[in-house]
């Protein structure tokens, strides 16, 4: 038991800090300040010990728990999210003069519901995981309460996240039904060995279950909330539940693909290769026609969920080599580019149509820069990140056989760089009506913005190094 | 010697890229500084490239001076560079237009310099890297970042139409090059699933690539060709081609002329012919066919053009029909002439391009009808004007009559085309060539100059004239003695004809 606390680490570390940080909101007084560092030097521990317990592969706590690998990967990955998101927001939630000490709490809420779904071994841990993090998520997005968009969207995100939930506690109990069991391994051995009881159960349960996942990672046709939800959230938000959020559900995902789809063959497959391909092509043909900004970027992490289903479909090592790859890559340039929006925006919700954006190159050349930096590697432009994480899923699907599923994920490249370089167009092209539009100082923001900047260019010209990383989780 | 050639390789690809790094430390209104810096960056990688030629092994058939270093291990990536005989030209190419493209754009651009001579660097970083790289994955990655400065170029500092013109440019080249994308995944899928590891490497899939089942072949050979034929731009791909270059900075369309349009026939050759030989085979005749329509057409559009820079663009698209169909003979001479036409083309073109600038920079139009009579007032011009004109009509011992020559007895002689129709339609062109361009030469610069705009133009300036004379140098060079140029590709080509040849045979007794 002792040993379990060890391997187990990083998620116990963030557990009990997460915990703490309320008490120490609720006895310090005007305490904004200090949660803020707390939350921080709570996800670069909880990082730390991740990085440590890496290699130690295996499970804990009677099974519910894996320890290492990739699960401690995805932790590193959501704490830099959560680090990157905290800096941000910092300066976003003064200008907007609504800072309270939750925000942050909140957000390193979110940062452990995560890893506990990264960690999970079992279907109720991660369901677990996934309520800390959605709980937490339907507060941020309310979280300008003043602001009627942001409260629509919160309860619109709770509503149908509560709806989705039921979904997913349905397929659960479906698959318990089947096989008798919720640890991932166990299910996985009795459905090989034909351990099972009523098979039409075990179908329903995993199709419920996709449903209830498909709902999370935004994917078609479960995606429908997901512009009104990320217009109306505080950007910042936005770009963390678009990220890390994105990349939970992922890796709630990854076990039962391993575990439960792996097995039941084909089927499921094609089931999920529909929906990427449904979903790369409603979220970018859908993004080509928005006006904001925020709305756009909404579809087009749509999008991007279907390519990252694209390595579900193939389901073989370098599928979930790339989807890790994907994720972090996504991670960086999407967080960018919500932080870029957020030093446009002004008063919640001024200066967030595409328009605004004329003229932007002239007046802020680097913001208009690392924008216009962004949206290439978000469109999949060689040397950045985004672009090898394409081709790695490109490859995996190739292998796998489904050589239709990447031409349409080719088609629906295509369609993106026509609303990803429309953004350029505007801030490069086009002048501005008047005076053009101011930016706020980035403040804490820079930091951000550098890390991410630093990640898409190291990870598009270094891609071996993650990749090596990833590769060696999955042999 | 042979290290000088190694020097040559990594240098012509990376001072531009640290040039861009320069450019970007330097403040923003120190204009001057600006533009030497860029100018030095482009003229020391020019000297710098100039070993790619004379440390050349003409007797080797091969990749020279290749530096191959392991990139990503698990897919067969490796960061490997090298050249032939036709990458040497293409490449020396390129760093010789690249500093007279910038020097011509010292009156010319006027807003955001920095961003400007920026921009041009790291595009010549780009175009360096498709000619030198020989892994597919390196290619693919070079060929779409050449992408960005140019989207750059035409949209900022681009004429009336240009955010139509640049999103243009950028959807079609965005289009086909990602269905090639496709294509070189599934080749080093291919390898892995015959020959033992997945590949990116251009010398292994030589090996590998002709093994490819036909019907494979075609697909592959397609999804490559898309992407080429737009960049080329083959008819009836052609169409950003005008919109781009009306719309570009003159500098723009001397770069885009002189060597964008060589990406897609050197791609053509490196991997449509090298890859895929017997698709190739299957699929000259169409191609070939689709190069002459263009060579006509591009022709009968331009007589009809009003606008001087437009006329140009379709002369473009014309002279790169007869570089596809020399391709697409697939001997000798037909290759041979395609390469050297792509030379003579990147020289000549450009000059063209640089004389509609000293007229456009004077009048700020490019009407033919406003102008008339320019020889009295501008001689000095009327002369290189003249030279680049009929070096473009391909007059005998100016370097056009070469490559069209050799890409016609190539076509004619052709064992895949099976009709001598390619080479007399062909030939058709070069007449209709004399007809627009000579038309054209006569409204603007014979006559009277009765436009009193144009009663007191100032004649070509000492700039002017620097960016000119060295283009005039070659062209006559070019003409006289091709041979000097041409015996660097002479070996490649002919392993790469022998290769065809031999894939060709081996299916024709399979099929008996």
């Amino acid at each position: 038991m002792g040993m379990d606390f060890l391997t187990s680490a990083p998620i116990v570390l963030i557990s009990f800090l997460s915990v703490l940080c309320i008490v120490v909101d609720a006895l310090t007084p005007k305490s904004e300040r200090i949660t803020f560092y707390f939350a921080g030097f709570s996800m670069l521990a909880a990082m730390l010990m991740a990085a440590f317990t890496m290699p130690n592969t295996g499970t804990a706590f009677n099974g519910m728990i894996t320890t290492g690998g990739v699960a401690t990967f995805f932790d590193i990955l959501f704490c830099m999210g959560g680090l990157l998101t905290l800096f941000a927001a910092r300066p976003y939630i003064l200008r907007e003069n609504v800072e309270h000490d939750e925000f942050y709490t909140l957000i390193l809420y979110a940062v452990a519901g995560m890893m506990v779904i990264a960690h999970a071994h079992n279907l109720l841990i991660t369901f677990i995981g996934i309520e800390i993090m959605s709980v937490s998520f339907y507060v941020l997005a309310g979280y300008f309460r003043s602001n009627t968009k942001s409260v629509e969207s919160a309860l619109k995100y709770f509503l149908l996240g509560a709806f989705a939930t039921g979904f997913l506690v349905f397929g659960m109990s479906f698959l318990y039904g089947s096989t008798g069991t919720l640890d991932y391994t166990v299910m996985a051995n009795n459905i090989q060995s034909g351990m099972i009881n009523f098979p039409m159960l075990l179908s329903v349960g995993t199709g419920l279950l996709i449903v209830g996942l498909s709902f999370k990672m935004a994917a078609f046709p479960f995606h429908q909330w997901v512009p009104d939800v990320y217009e109306g959230a505080p950007t910042v938000v936005t770009g963390f539940m678009s990220t890390a959020g994105k990349a939970a559900s992922v890796s709630a995902l990854m076990p039962i693909a391993y575990a439960i789809i792996g097995e039941s063959g084909h089927q499921v497959a094609g089931l999920l290769a529909i929906i990427a391909a449904g979903t790369m092509l409603v979220g970018n043909i859908s993004a080509v026609v928005q006006q904001n900004i925020k709305r756009m970027l909404a579809y087009s992490s749509v999008a991007h969920a279907g390519y990252i289903l694209m390595g579900f479909v193939a389901n073989n090592e370098k599928g979930m080599t790339g989807i890790v790859y994907y994720v972090t890559a996504y991670l960086f340039m999407q967080l960018g580019a919500f932080v870029l929006v957020s030093l446009i925006e002004r008063n919640i919700d001024k200066q967030l149509e595409l328009r605004d954006y004329a003229g932007l190159s002239k007046k802020h050349p680097v913001i208009a820069a690392l924008m216009a930096f962004f949206m290439f590697s978000l469109a999949g432009i060689p040397p950045m990140a985004g672009f090898f994480g394409k081709y790695y899923l490109f490859i995996a699907a190739i292998e796998s056989g489904y050589t239709w599923l990447t031409i349409v994920a080719v088609i629906s490249s295509m369609i993106s760089v026509y609303f990803y370089i429309g953004l350029v167009v505007q801030m490069y092209f086009k002048d501005a009506e008047g005076e053009g539009i101011d930016a706020h100082q980035p403040g804490l923001a820079g930091l951000t913005l550098t890390v991410a900047t630093f990640f898409v260019i190291a990870l598009g010209i270094m891609p071996s190094t993650v990749e090596q990383i990833a590769r060696s989780f999955f042999k | 010697m042979g290290e000088l050639g190694y020097l040559a390789v990594l240098s012509s690809l990376f001072v531009p890229l640290v040039g861009t790094l320069a450019v970007g430390f330097i403040d923003r209104n120190q204009k001057k500084a600006i533009q030497w810096t860029t100018l030095v960056f482009s003229l020391i990688s020019f000297v710098l490239s100039l070993p790619l030629l004379t440390s050349f092994n003409l007797s080797d058939s091969g990749f020279q001076f290749e530096i191959n270093k392991v990139w990503i291990a698990s897919l067969g990536v490796g960061f490997h560079l090298g050249v032939d005989g036709m990458s040497a030209l293409l490449v020396v190419l390129t760093t010789l237009i690249m500093p007279i493209a910038i020097f011509s754009s010292f009156d010319a651009i006027n807003k955001r310099e920095k961003e400007y001579y920026a921009m041009l660097l790291f595009l010549q970083f780009g175009m360096t890297g498709v000619f030198l790289a020989l892994d597919t994955f390196l290619f693919y990655v070079f060929w779409e970042l050449i992408l960005i400065p140019m989207y750059f170029l035409i949209g900022i500092w681009g004429g009336q139409d240009r955010i139509y013109a640049a999103v243009k440019f950028f959807l079609y080249t965005v289009v086909g090059s990602l269905l090639m994308l496709v294509a070189i995944v599934w080749l080093g899928y291919y390898a892995q699933q015959n020959a033992g590891g997945f590949t990116a490497d251009i010398v292994k899939l030589r090996e590998i690539a002709p093994t490819i089942p036909s019907h494979i072949q075609q697909w592959m050979f397609l999804a490559f060709a898309l992407s080429f034929c737009i960049k080329v731009p083959l008819f009836p791909l052609h169409t950003w081609l005008p919109d781009a270059h009306v719309q570009a900075p003159t500098a723009g369309s001397v770069i885009l002329a002189g060597i964008l349009l060589k990406l897609g026939t050197y791609g053509l050759i490196r991997f449509n012919l090298e890859l895929f030989p017997q698709a190739s085979v299957t699929f000259a005749p169409i191609l070939s066919t689709l190069a002459v329509i263009g060579i006509i057409y591009g022709a009968l559009v331009a007589i009809v053009q009003t606008d001087v820079k437009k006329l140009v663009a379709y002369s473009s698209v014309s002279h790169l029909g007869f570089v596809v169909l020399g391709i697409f003979s697939m001997n000798q001479e037909g290759v041979q002439g395609a390469i050297i036409q792509m030379i003579n083309h990147g020289l000549s073109t450009p000059m063209l391009f640089l004389c509609v600038g000293v007229i456009y920079e004077r009048r700020h139009t490019r009407d033919i009808s406003e102008f008339g009579g320019l020889t009295s007032v501008m001689p000095r011009f009327c002369v290189l004007f003249a030279i680049a004109m009929f070096a473009s009509v391909g007059l005998p011992g100016l370097n056009g009559f070469v490559g069209e020559y050799l890409t016609l007895v190539g076509a004619f002689q052709s064992p895949y085309l099976h009709s001598w129709w390619y080479a007399i339609l062909s030939a058709t062109g070069v007449i209709f060539a004399a007809v627009y361009l000579l038309w054209m030469f006569q409204r603007v610069m014979f006559g009277t100059n009765d436009n009193p705009k144009n009663h007191s133009l100032q004649d070509v300036t000492r700039n002017e004239m620097a960016t000119l004379i060295p283009l005039v140098i070659l062209i006559v060079w070019l003409g006289v003695y091709p041979q000097s140029f041409m015996k660097y590709s002479a070996q490649s080509t002919k392993s790469v004809v022998e290769k065809i040849h031999k894939h060709h045979q081996g299916t024709m007794q399979a099929s008996r």
